[in-house]
């Protein structure tokens, strides 16, 4: 009876509300996924619109600086609206208007989904309405006003944390209230099926021009490709293309803000157990009379409780590896790209950043590790001077 | 032997819910367990049930209830922030148990239960009292994770049917249980000035395929609303008007809940 299965993760756990809403999507997608218009229309937005494909690039100063294996990132930062987000957005945004959809509404946690979203709903001529936890409001308030200018609604979240996990729950309320005309334009690899198989599907262009970008300039697969992950949906598009192959190494970067041993942290995988939260079965931080936890990160983006579900299943299988990286190491990696690259990275990409610079001494020279740059750091740049005590300002 | 037994213990469950809609239109609330304290869910699980409550629901607080407006939500913060836990609960059920024999069903989402373990929970549930569950984040679908355990424990499942399950209706009516919670409304609970769903409709579309009572829930609050779902419809749930009661009168509620649920009951019975 049950669908959309990772290994034991996945499923569908919504309220009854919202299962038609669900089987729709799912049906709607499988008739549009093999549909020759549909995937002409969406890659020409994707080329045309949004800048794909994005440009693997060979980070040569890093490179020598860590004095070990080749370093190239993969440039979504360079994507129209800055992040990988727009990769599903289009895909998604383009769905719902062959829906026959006039509305879409959407979480975001740092904003870079909100901004996709709204940008996506502009191009096409809908309604979009965000939902934002209001401490991510604040954190993220120039995220805010970009939404404001594309002509979307944003509602701060009041509830919970007032993070991203009450985003999603408010957006699932949202959905729930009205489903005739609104689409649910979900921002990651979570939530039920069938989200985790389309966004991802959406996402996977990531390592399908890697894959090629790379045989292109070396004739080789990468050693290993490393991302960072909150639902992990930079993560799992960087990923996909790879998975059968098993001689490269996926590893998965979590948010572990003030380190794995306090409760300051959002790394599911090293601090989670398994639950049914959010429409799906996966790990989630909790507590251990299973109520949801509250996690901590530096990274809006990353700052959520749970992990996808493929992502677990990849976690169970040992097929990818994943790793918590510090706010400390992902804020020195966030100044360590930009003073000797010249690229400033968000600040969910500098935790994929800091464990490349720390494995890449230690392997040959001849070995080649991708670090999924997922975004910008422009949105950061006033949170990274108040976290290091500058006053700029604003 | 134990297939026997469970199976005789469930349709026992079964037919203690059933049984409230024999004596013309019932009327089931709902309470968030530990709002405002565990010795308070249990005095204001009595008094409902002295003053014409047939089924008593009690939510049990989850820290992210997706289907739950702002009231259930709010409370459900209350009750966590006093560490209310699922072994504080089933002393309340085991000391209702005492004094009433009204039947207690648990609201609850999947998580905090997968936490505890199936296994555990519903052996609690058997031994303690408690005769059926609703699981808003569980569909009809996902019912296998909880299933074999409520079989063998002979608590009752009840499904949930909505506004838009459309041609869904045939399938879930078919294999329901104790009652069906009809959801008046699109959305979360909380209380609505206007329920604008066919409630006729559905109901009529539920008795073509089952003699299984339907009860009405979300967003009901007034004795007028009351009666006119229970036109059609052989019962009528009252959550967060409840609740609103006790977020206001806290250790107080109880004579304002005799009040309004026996005003409600009334209503309907005429």
């Amino acid at each position: 009876m049950t669908k959309g299965k990772f290994g034991i993760h996945g499923g569908q756990y919504v309220p009854e509300t919202l299962m038609n809403a669900v089987n729709e999507l799912e049906s709607a997608y499988n008739c549009f996924k093999n549909d020759r218009h549909f995937n002409e229309e969406l890659t020409s937005l994707l080329n045309g619109y949004a800048g794909r494909p994005s440009e693997l690039y060979y980070a040569g100063n890093v490179t020598e600086k860590l004095g070990g294996a080749k370093i190239y990132l993969k440039r979504e930062d360079l994507n129209h609206t800055g992040s990988h987000k727009i990769n599903n957005v289009l895909g998604q945004a383009l769905l719902a208007k062959k829906m026959g959809k006039k509305r879409i509404i959407a979480e975001t946690g740092a904003g870079q989904h909100g901004v996709a979203t709204a940008t996506a709903a502009a191009l096409l001529g809908m309604e979009c309405e965000i939902f934002m936890g209001e401490e991510d409001t604040e954190r993220q308030a120039l995220n805010v006003f970009r939404m404001q200018l594309l002509g979307a609604e944003v509602h701060p979240v009041k509830s919970g944390t007032k993070t991203l996990k009450d985003a999603v729950s408010e957006t699932m309320r949202e959905w729930s209230k009205r489903i005739d005309d609104t689409f649910y334009v979900l921002g990651s690899v979570m939530g039920p099926h069938p989200y985790p198989q389309i966004v991802r599907d959406f996402q996977s262009v990531i390592s399908k021009e890697i894959k090629e970008q790379l045989m292109k300039r070396e004739s080789a697969l990468p050693s290993a490709v490393v991302a960072c992950v909150g639902g992990g949906s930079n993560s799992i598009g960087a990923f996909y293309n790879f998975i059968d192959d098993k001689e490269v190494r996926l590893i998965g970067c979590e948010a572990a803000g003030k380190g794995v041993d306090t409760f300051e942290t959002a790394a599911t995988i090293a601090k989670g157990r398994l639950g049914i939260f959010h429409g799906m079965k996966s790990y989630f931080c909790q507590t251990e009379k299973g109520q949801i936890a509250p996690v901590y990160s530096i990274s809006a983006g990353l700052d959520y409780p749970g992990i996808g579900p493929e992502h677990a299943y990849l976690h169970d299988t040992k097929r990818a590896q994943y790793v918590p990286v510090t706010d400390d190491e992902a804020v020195g990696a966030f100044e360590f790209l930009s003073k000797t690259e010249g690229i400033i990275p968000a600040i969910e990409s500098a935790h994929a950043m800091h464990y490349a610079m720390k494995i890449a001494p230690e392997m040959k020279k001849d070995e080649i590790i991708v670090v999924c740059i997922s975004g910008r750091g422009d949105k950061d740049v006033a949170m990274i001077a108040k976290y290091k005590g500058v006053n700029i300002n604003e | 032997m134990n297939n026997i037994r469970s199976s005789a213990a469930a349709s026992k469950s079964r037919g203690l819910i059933t049984e409230i809609f024999k004596n013309g239109k019932a009327l089931i609330t709902y309470l968030t367990a530990g709002d405002p304290s565990l010795d308070k869910t249990e005095d204001y699980v009595l008094t409902m049930a002295e003053n014409g409550s047939d089924l008593i629901e009690i939510g049990i607080p989850f820290s992210d209830p997706v289907a739950e407006g702002e009231t259930i939500q709010n409370a459900m913060i209350r009750a966590l922030s006093k560490n209310i836990d699922l072994d504080g609960i089933f002393n309340v059920v085991a000391n209702v148990r005492k004094k009433s024999k009204v039947p207690l069903v648990f609201m609850t989402y999947l998580n905090p239960l997968f936490s505890y373990g199936y296994e555990k929970f519903f052996k609690k549930c058997a031994s303690t009292g408690i005769n059926g569950i609703i699981v808003p984040d569980m569909p009809f679908e996902e019912q296998g994770e909880i299933k074999g355990f409520t079989d063998k424990y002979g608590i009752t499942v009840i499904t949930l049917i909505a506004p838009t399950s459309k041609e869904r209706i045939n399938v879930l009516a078919k294999q329901a249980e104790g009652f069906i919670y009809l959801v008046s409304s699109l959305g979360v609970t909380g209380v609505r000035s206007r329920i604008t769903t066919d409630i006729d409709a559905i109901v009529s579309e539920i008795k073509k395929v089952t003699d299984t009572p339907v009860a009405v829930g979300f967003g009901i609050s007034t004795p007028e609303q009351a009666k006119k779902v229970t036109k059609s419809a052989d019962g009528v749930i009252i959550g967060s008007a409840v609740v609103k009661i006790i977020a206001e009168y806290k250790e107080n509620a109880a004579p304002k809940l005799a009040e309004y649920v026996s005003e409600i009951k009334r209503v309907i019975q005429d």
